[in-house]
């Protein structure tokens, strides 16, 4: 029987998973994976990346915007710690990722060998799972549980590290099984009929009901079943960031955002509504504020798919407890069909409050500095709605979020959780490569963009046409905003002394341009869209505006401020 | 909050790196472990993990379904003290002499129900299994004889009703 190597083995085995791109960066431990590489480039396309935590933020957007596992490869040590970052971050907002990382040969471990570090140890606390191999023979095994793993269920990020000598050694009889079960594992815990009629009773009953809902629509490719519920039910719906884009921007029944930088009147109205559904969301304190004064008056439905998450923050009167494709549509038929009228028109009237106080100022702004706003609704006016939104953190972040139009899901990607500087680049990159027939729009900040600013360099060597937006502020402008908020104006390191950011885009040879005139705005997003391949536009906008609404911390929701 | 001691009892795939995986969710959460033994269970190529918390009940329940959600572990349950019978061994290692010397440790040896392990020339062993309070009692009691080591094991414990952790197996 014919033998292959371990190296090779994991490259079938990816293959087998239709994997088509990895995103990754070489060194010693992973050679020999590599080599089987340049072998099956025509099945396997490797994007070198040009720092390793690029890799992960690469392969969040891919899986992201494709709805697949991204993959990130590294090499041991170095290679492998500067993924965990990604990695950290795919776990907090729950995205479908296996890294792959190499490591010293077996008869070395634990020797402080080159290169050596324990990334199992390192990436324990912020993997789904994680494991070592050290045998070539349990490859095939382990590699298809990673991808099952990663998957299936609350989706996150599987580690997997394998010995030198592993990817050295030769097997015979490979043959690679889909995992489809892990006894030890219920990735989607079965739901509870009387738990649904239950809720049934609950949401018939209302009379002031509150749809929250996150991303768990979205992961769990739910949004028709969603609109549908939404719709019959004719209860107002909310978005978290990571939820939007479930639903269209301009759907009737869409609220807009909750929490810290969220919409008036959804934050105010959570400490009136009567009922809160919560659906596939997880009560992050960014979202709930001051646990202490949020949604008290209110009974809360949990929809969910992790169990783990059912009364962690929030104590809930109900839990359905399961995937929300199957439980909204399981609850469809017994819901009746209502219409919350005056109910609706106390968001809409507290939304008016914030409209004629913040939105109009800075959306319909008309004289002095170019707001972040401007840009976003220039975006929203040459765009039809169905690009992939691509964001870092800081208030360029809120900002984009807020104003978006989202016509279509899997549209808005950013680091929500954990709110990694540095994601919007890469991540803009891998969610083109995800999906290259939509418009990848990434709107980043001054002090973001130089975290990972190098991947320009994987952007120009890919051809990847992301059109990359710079709202420089020449702040670290949310962290300024805080200091001007509750720290005197004390500005301690938030000023930055910012390079010609067009230079170096061409010198990364993207076409690039400065843009400061509000006269010149829509042009040169319009020269930007139209541009064939990937392109730079810098915004320079006014350097000290703050982002409200705002609930500062420890906060109530409902204490949120317009100014 | 009211503080209760829990035995978390965990049913696991035998796997290298789970109790890294496990200690890491107390960690995080500042919660001291009282203490923690690891062995096979009734099933078999099953391990079972019995750690002692003491934490409030909705803490103790946060805690399970966090351990639960790692994807080798197979089941976890946790039970109050009334619900349990539990133990734990110590050793008290002591100096021979006191042994011939100081008729009253034998009679401390007798009255809390220890068992003498072994004697050498040089030192002798006691061994004493019970609650904390028992063992700690004879801790006491021998520390004015010159204790030369003394050792505790985690508690280990069974629960009154059945757990039903092949039952759970089946079903998946
Ligand atoms: C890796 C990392 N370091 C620090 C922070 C803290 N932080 C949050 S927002 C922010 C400022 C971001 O500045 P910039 O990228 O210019 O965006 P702006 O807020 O100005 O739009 C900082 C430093 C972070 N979120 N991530
Ligand atoms: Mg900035």
């Amino acid at each position: 029987m014919k033998k292959i190597s371990g190296a090779e083995a994991i490259i079938r085995c990816l293959i087998s998973e239709d994997v088509d791109v990895l995103f990754g960066y070489p060194g010693g431990a992973i050679m020999p994976v590599y080599d089987e590489l340049y072998k099956f480039q025509k099945e396997l396309n490797h994007v070198l990346v040009r720092h390793e935590q690029g890799a992960t933020h690469a392969a969040q957007g891919y899986a992201r915007s494709s709805g697949k596992v991204g993959v990130a490869i590294a090499t041991s040590g170095p290679g492998a710690t500067n993924l965990v970052t990604g990695i950290a971050d795919a776990q907090i907002d729950s995205t479908p990722m296996v890294c792959i990382t190499g490591q010293v040969a077996s008869y070395l471990l634990g020797s402080d060998a080159f290169q050596e570090t324990d990334i199992i140890g390192i990436s324990t606390p912020v993997t789904k799972w994680n494991y070592q191999i050290t045998k070539a023979s349990e490859i095939s095994e382990v590699i298809s549980k990673a991808f099952y793993i990663a998957k299936s269920g609350r989706p996150g990020p599987v580690l997997i590290d394998i010995t030198k000598d592993a990817q050295f050694d030769m097997i015979e009889g490979f043959e690679y099984k889909k995992c489809i079960n892990i006894r030890s594992y219920t990735p989607t815990p079965k739901f509870d009929k009387s738990v649904i009629l239950d809720a049934v009773k609950l949401i018939n009953k209302s009379k002031k009901p509150l749809i929250v809902w996150g991303q768990g629509v979205i992961l769990g490719n739910a949004e028709p079943e969603f609109k549908d519920f939404v719709e019959k039910s004719g209860i107002p719906a909310a978005w978290t960031i990571l939820g939007v884009s479930a639903i269209s921007t301009n759907h009737e029944l869409n609220v807009g955002m909750v929490g810290m930088h969220g919409n008036y009147g959804p934050n105010v109205l959570t400490n009136q509504c009567d009922l809160l559904i919560a659906i596939g969301m997880r009560f992050d304190d960014r979202v709930t504020g001051d646990l202490k004064s949020y949604a008290k008056q209110a009974k809360i439905i949990h929809f969910e798919i992790d169990p783990a998450e059912v009364d962690k923050n929030v104590k809930v009167e109900l839990a359905v407890i399961g995937d929300v494709k199957q439980t909204l549509k399981e609850i469809l038929p017994h819901v009746k069909k209502r219409k919350h009228v005056s109910w609706v028109n106390n968001f809409r009237e507290l939304n008016k409050i914030e409209f004629d106080k913040v939105i109009d100022q800075e959306y319909n702004k008309q004289h002095g500095g170019l707001s972040m706003a401007e840009v976003i609704k220039s975006i929203n006016e040459n765009t039809d709605g169905n690009s992939i939104l691509v964001t870092d953190v800081g208030q360029h972040q809120m900002v984009a979020c807020r104003y978006m139009n989202f016509n279509k899901s899997k549209s808005n990607i950013t680091s929500g959780g954990l709110g990694t500087m540095g994601f919007a680049l890469p991540a803009a990159l891998g969610a083109k490569i995800g999906d290259p027939e939509r418009e990848v729009i990434a709107v980043i900040g001054d002090g973001g963009f130089q975290m990972t600013i190098q991947e320009l360099g994987t952007i120009f060597q890919t051809s990847s046409a992301v059109k990359i937006v710079i709202l420089n502020n020449e702040y670290l402008g949310m962290v300024r905003q805080w200091q001007q908020l509750f720290f005197d104006k004390r500005y301690a390191s938030t000023e930055m002394t910012n390079p010609d950011f067009v230079t170096i885009s061409k010198g990364y040879f993207i076409d690039s341009k400065r843009v400061s005139k509000r006269k010149d705005l829509n042009s040169s997003i319009k020269q930007m869209l139209s541009h064939d391949g990937p392109y730079l536009l810098e915004v320079c906008v006014e350097k000290e505006d703050n982002v409200f609404p705002m609930i500062p911390s420890g906060s109530s929701v409902s204490d949120i401020r317009l100014e | 909050m009211k503080k209760t001691t829990y035995t978390i009892s965990i049913y696991t795939e035998n796997n290298v790196g789970l109790l890294n995986r496990v200690s890491q969710i107390f960690l995080k959460r500042h919660i001291n472990i009282v203490s923690i033994t690891s062995s096979e269970s009734e099933i078999p190529d099953i391990f079972r993990f019995v750690i002692v918390v003491n934490v409030s009940k909705e803490q103790v329940a946060k805690l399970v379904k966090q351990i639960e959600k790692q994807i080798e572990v197979i089941s976890v349950f946790y039970h109050t003290d009334k619900q349990t019978i539990f133990l734990e061994t110590a050793l008290y290692k002591v100096k021979s002499s006191s042994l011939f010397e100081e008729k009253q440790i034998q009679n401390i040896i007798k009255d809390s129900r220890a068992n003498i392990v072994t004697v050498k020339p040089a030192f002798f062993v006691i061994e004493k299994t019970g609650w904390r309070s028992e063992t700690e009692d004879l801790y006491e009691k021998l520390k004015p004889y010159g204790l030369l080591q003394f050792v505790r094991s985690g508690r280990i414990s069974v629960t009154k009703k059945s757990m039903e952790i092949s039952k759970i197996l089946n079903n998946k």
